[in-house]
């Protein structure tokens, strides 16, 4: 804790006052820091500024529904051990050669700090978050094949993020250091539009930014145009030379913004009736 | 005072002990906050608040006890360390937050709180070992004080925390509130789990290789039961009459339990007040199912969630089906069952069940919703409450 150097973003991410307060908590009490917040709030690519503000390796570690604990920790590569076998190639007996590490297993085992990213980590089976509570909590483990202990030499900076799919564990919530991103306001909205596409015409940027949160206010729309789809939007438009937007049927690569077909046809839906109203 | 946000914050349900207050005092001794009240509630809520269910909770709380308060972090922090080795005070905590705070050295937290503060009056131009960035220091802001917070910004004007604390901008996510569909599936995804057994075995492909190996490569094949959703749901509603106002809500709850896809199986049916001999398949009460019928076919694993308002006229509950509107009774002795004995038996052939509540657990005394709840472990039909029933529903085997 004596060498601490405080966390403030990057170039490329832009933070508030309170996502660096959790964050530099975090790394002062080396505990979790438990991300939340809608998809596209910058959940994951906070992970990669950290690692970079710290001059750290990233370990990311995505969730999937399957994903176990041990998973992290390493897995025996049992088919190469089977093809060794039938083919002859090697010594199968020497099952050290069939163990893989996983992310959480390479994070304990390296030999400088690293950030580790556990992301989307409501995706998994309840009973994961715990298991992997443990594991970090201990910082090491034993590869039963081999009986050999990996042990962690720097705690790694643990970063995780879950989309609220599935209500974590009290015992597991209480262990880390909690932060819940806001949906970005205008102001820092603009920002970091600007931070992707620097060039971009400020009257364009208003438009598309003003298109873009009356889309989000429609309550019919299920899925919501996230940060990442107001930027593939803009580069799109960019890419196609449009230079102004407005919210009528005219509006164009719309699809850039809405991926479902219903929403998409909800909002055309409503576009048209919203003219007849007005004639 | 600070000790008392805190047991405003537990009394909010927020839940916050030991782990909380060693990490805060942490923080501070560390100068997270930046000696300011802005950064103060950051860092408070960083590590106080584990859910944004909670956020307006902590805002609520903050408001209430920072507002026009000079605060200092150092007396804070000696606060919270006072707490924590008041034997009396911290009965309550856990044995685990016991062990925490007895491995917490509180003597060196408040040394090294200390060593700094010297360190930043030595210095007095703001920078400091514990900001590596330089120049962007705000201890340089508006004249440094290097134990206290300031209050405010400006010269008697209210302080930004205090401010955003004001502006509640997380009441929507009180779990307190209504529920939407995808918060009824979040909650009611944590059913879910799974079980290898019965059924076609499958290859286990890691065994069968180990064996392989062993064997020299002559293949041994191993198989284990599959891995599969085993929760099965059984859902039973309550329709019409004084449950009308809530038919949005409970229709959510069907729609959330429909689209649950880690399930083995759901089932539902419709009552009207209180069950007797047979529940319907459509909400129009047709389609009859007799109770026991139903009982057989289910084994005591499945989840049973009741939904209903617990509310009708004592002698539905008490009475026999043939006083409750029960439908045509199809054998002499079940027709004189009172609804109180369909229920506990549907409470008693299942290890696990519930009765949702939409319209909450109030403090008032009332015949039918307490007599029910004699029987089943009743909750709000809130996140809350629909939290607690699915950590009833997920307990261990045997009984309460
Ligand atoms: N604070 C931010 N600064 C810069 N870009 C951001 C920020 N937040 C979101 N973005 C943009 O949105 C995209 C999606 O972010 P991502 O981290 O994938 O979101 P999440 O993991 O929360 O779903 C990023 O690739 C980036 O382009
Ligand atoms: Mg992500």
């Amino acid at each position: 804790m004596s060498d601490f150097r405080r966390f403030r973003g990057t170039e490329r991410y832009l933070t508030s006052e309170a996502l660096e307060a959790a964050v530099n908590c975090a790394l002062v009490l080396e505990r979790p820091l438990l991300v939340k917040g809608e998809p596209g709030t910058g959940k994951t690519l906070l992970a990669e500024a950290v690692a970079q503000s710290l001059s750290a390796e990233l370990i990311p570690w995505h969730v999937k529904s399957t994903t176990r604990a041990q998973d992290g920790l390493y897995v025996y590569d049992t088919v190469q051990r089977l093809y060794d076998a039938r083919f002859g190639d090697g010594d199968v007996r020497d099952i050290r050669r069939y163990i893989k590490l996983g992310p959480l297993g390479r994070a304990f085992s390296a030999s400088t700090r690293v950030v580790l990213l556990i992301d989307e980590v409501d995706k998994a089976d309840l009973e994961f978050p715990n298991d992997l509570l443990h594991e970090l909590d201990r910082m090491r483990f034993r590869i039963t094949e081999t009986g050999d202990e990996v042990a962690a030499r720097e705690r790694p900076v643990v970063l995780i993020t879950s989309n609220n799919e599935k209500e974590l564990p009290d015992a597991f919530l209480r262990r880390c250091v909690f932060h819940f991103i806001d949906f970005p306001d205008a102001e820092l909205m603009r920002e970091i539009v600007r931070v992707h596409h620097p060039e971009l015409d400020r009257s364009l940027a208003d438009q598309a930014m003003q298109v873009f949160y009356e889309i989000r206010k429609n309550t019919r729309i299920r899925k919501r145009p996230s940060t990442s789809e107001l930027i593939d939007w803009i580069a799109v438009l960019r890419r196609a030379g449009v230079s102004e937007v407005k919210l009528d049927k005219t509006l164009p690569f719309l699809g850039a913004l809405l991926k479902k077909e219903q929403d998409l046809t909800a909002l055309a839906d409503q576009l048209a009736g919203g003219r007849r109203y007005r004639s | 005072m600070f000790v008392e946000f805190l047991y405003e914050l537990r009394a909010r349900k927020v839940p916050v002990g030991a782990q909380e207050a060693i990490g805060l005092a942490r923080a501070l001794a560390a100068g997270l906050h930046e000696s300011s009240l802005d950064g103060f509630y950051h860092v408070a809520r960083a590590l106080l608040v584990h859910s944004e269910a909670h956020l307006d909770d902590f805002d609520l709380a903050f408001a209430q006890h920072f507002r026009g308060v000079h605060v200092e972090a150092k007396a804070i922090a000696e606060e919270l360390l006072s707490w924590l080795r008041d034997p009396i005070k911290t009965r309550a905590l856990s044995e685990e937050e016991k062990a925490m705070i007895e491995e917490l050295d509180l003597e060196e937290v408040l040394r090294r709180f200390e060593e700094r503060l010297r360190e930043q009056r030595e210095r007095h131009d703001g920078g400091n070992r514990w900001i590596g960035t330089g120049g962007t220091s705000p201890f340089g802001r508006g004249g440094f004080n290097p134990s206290g917070i300031q209050v405010g910004g400006s010269a008697g004007g209210r302080s930004g925390a205090v401010q955003n604390a004001d502006a509640r901008r997380y009441r929507p996510y009180r779990s307190d509130l209504t529920l939407d569909v995808r918060q009824i599936e979040v909650a009611l995804r944590k059913l879910r789990a799974f079980a290898r057994e019965g059924g076609d075995r499958e290859l286990d492909i890691e065994a069968t290789i180990d064996a392989t190996a062993r064997n020299a490569g002559e293949i041994e094949i191993v198989t284990r039961p599959p891995r599969r959703p085993n929760t099965r749901v059984i859902l039973m509603m309550d329709v019409g009459g004084s449950m009308d106002p809530s038919a949005a809500l409970v229709s959510q709850l069907f729609s959330a339990a429909k689209r649950a896809t880690h399930w083995k199986e759901l089932r539902s049916y419709y009552f009207h007040n209180c069950v007797y001999e047979k529940l319907y398949r459509t909400e129009g009460l047709q389609d009859p199912v007799p109770v026991r019928e139903l009982l057989r076919e289910c084994g005591k694993q499945h989840k049973l969630v009741m939904v209903g308002d617990a509310s009708m006229a004592p002698y539905e509950l008490l009475g026999s089906s043939g006083y409750g509107g029960g439908a045509g009774s199809s054998s002499e002795p079940d027709a004189r069952l009172p609804g109180a004995a369909w229920l506990m038996m549907l409470r008693d052939h299942f290890d696990r069940a519930v009765w949702l509540n939409p319209d909450g657990i109030g403090p008032y005394p009332h015949p039918t919703v307490d007599a029910i709840k004699g029987i089943f472990p009743m909750f709000a039909l809130t996140l809350e409450g629909l939290g607690e029933a699915v950590s009833e529903l997920v307990r261990g085997r045997g009984r309460a």
